[in-house]
């Protein structure tokens, strides 16, 4: 199956900063896919690099011939001067659409007629994701959507992003500094730190070498958490 | 008879022409946080005017000319993360301060006070026409890119994601400014254009549930400020300019009142 996108030996610098170097990554349709990193480890920017807002310094960054992306930004500034109601912000930058069934999606269905600056972080994220969906992206990005949610918020929120998975197709490309939900969430993770560390399925990368320098052995009990609350689910 | 043959007719049409194209562009200037930004581009338009009038064009070229190169100027550095308060503050304050010894050195052929706070009741039909054909020209240029710039007030990467590109819109916004600024010195003056533009955008607010709402709110109190400054000056004999921006100013208090008031 052709890549959603393609990225090979991307490197970026900001002033004279490297900020990421050999970051080469592909995302197919229908999966999931997660990056982790420390701060500063160039998370934002490699997602920035494939909408375009950043210019690679070497490599290449291949999108599919009329890829639609679906971007739901780590935080919008809202001045609380722009009335602005959820319908009319979905109806941006295209009018026409099913705002409906976009909200509906994203579990949002009560909100169309409600004030963007009324809502909570929750909603609010959730109403970035249902217009994210009314692009019909190929691809959804998500730059940590979850900050600010507290954890029952933000699970519930990665199985809404596997429910749209699942419904649409769409590949999703994600950042996410909660490694516990991470695990329960994607197909593959993506441990970034200036460069990829390693890669892989979830089971395979808490036992690389570089992902516990980075991140310690505490996160194999994360997942043996998720395991425990997978298995307990099937149960229900 | 010819309605246009009385100064304060012409005056009127002046007045409302700019409250026309600044509430909107005020609107969205006020949901960028760009407030200051205007205010530095119209004390920019003073050098513009200073050096028009040393080459004998008309005034409204120079500060076209000015406001659109301090709206690039700044634009320019806030990519490369100075524009701070305090760096616009320079660049605003400096501007007005260059501009003024400007106006100065250019002699005794132009009034400081004139610039500064505007001369509407000396609008000819020329100005008028100029005043008209801006306003014109920033309502098609926003009309034409409103919701590409919409989406670039929610944040530039939200925008590119979109395929819209937000250093395009920003250069779309430079232009309505600098055309706002340059057709509204002669109504309301380098100092107070600005207010022109955020202040009937602010006593909107409260009455609007959607953007395009509140663009036509201050577009009607931008207009009756207008027109109300110009009847108050007309009453007490005070200056013109300073007038619509005080009947602008009590609309805002009022609405704001009523807004609290009713919870």
């Amino acid at each position: 199956m052709t890549p959603l996108v393609e990225i090979e030996r991307l490197a970026v610098r900001h002033g004279g900063t490297r900020v990421l170097h050999d970051v080469s990554l592909s995302v197919a349709p229908g999966e999931i896919v997660t990056i982790v990193g420390p701060n500063g480890s160039g998370k934002s920017t490699l997602l920035r690099a494939i909408i375009g807002a950043v210019t690679p310094d070497a490599g290449t960054v291949r999108r599919a011939d009329g890829l639609r992306i679906g971007y739901v930004p780590q935080k919008m500034p809202l001045d609380p001067s722009l009335p602005l109601t959820v319908r009319r912000f979905l109806s941006l930058p295209k009018r026409g659409g099913d705002a409906g069934r976009a909200l509906e999606e994203a579990g949002a269905a009560d909100l169309a007629e409600r004030q963007m600056t009324a809502l909570s972080g929750g909603q609010l994220q959730r109403v970035a994701l249902a217009r994210a969906l009314m692009e019909a992206p190929d691809l959804l990005l998500l730059d940590e959507a979850t900050q600010g949610l507290d954890q029952p918020g933000s699970a519930a929120f990665y199985k809404r992003i596997e429910a749209v998975r699942r419904e649409t197709g769409c590949g999703v490309l994600m950042v996410s500094h909660e490694l516990h939900v991470v695990m329960a969430a994607s197909d593959r993770v993506v441990c970034l730190n200036g460069h990829v560390c390693c890669e892989g399925t979830p089971n395979q990368i808490v036992d690389a070498p570089e992902w516990r320098a980075l991140f310690g052995t505490g996160t194999a009990g994360a997942l043996a958490l998720y395991r425990h609350q997978h298995t307990h689910e099937h149960h229900h | 008879m010819d309605p246009l043959g009385s100064f304060l007719v012409r005056a009127a049409l002046a007045g409302v022409g700019v409250a026309l194209a600044a509430a909107p562009l005020g609107c969205v200037v006020a949901w960028r946080r760009m407030a200051f930004f205007g205010d530095a581009t119209a004390h920019a338009a003073i050098l513009g005017v200073a050096g028009a009038l040393t080459l004998a064009v008309a005034p409204v070229w120079g500060a076209l000319l000015a406001a659109l190169a301090m709206g690039a100027g700044v634009a320019w550095l806030s990519e490369r993360g100075w524009a701070a308060d305090t760096a616009l503050a320079v660049l605003s304050h400096g501007a007005l301060a260059v501009g003024l010894v400007a106006i100065s050195l250019v002699g005794v052929r132009v009034d400081p006070e004139a610039v500064l706070l505007g001369d509407v009741l000396a609008v000819s039909r020329g100005d008028l026409a100029v005043i008209w054909g801006g306003a014109a020209v920033v309502g098609a240029l926003l009309w034409w890119r409103w919701d590409r710039i919409l989406v670039a007030t929610l944040g530039d990467d939200l925008a590119r994601a979109s395929g819209v590109d937000p250093d395009r819109e920003r250069a779309a916004l430079t232009l309505a400014l600098a055309v706002v600024i340059a057709v509204g010195i002669e109504v309301v003056g380098a100092l107070l254009i600005a207010a022109l533009m955020v202040v009937p955008a602010a006593a909107a607010r409260p009455w609007a549930g959607t953007p395009e709402r509140m663009v036509a709110v201050a577009m009607g109190i931008g207009a009756t400020a207008a027109l109300a400054g110009l009847w108050g000056s007309w009453a007490w004999d005070v200056p013109t300019g300073p007038a619509m921006v005080c009947a602008a100013t009590g609309a805002f208090a009022a609405s704001a009142a009523w807004d609290r008031l009713r919870g």
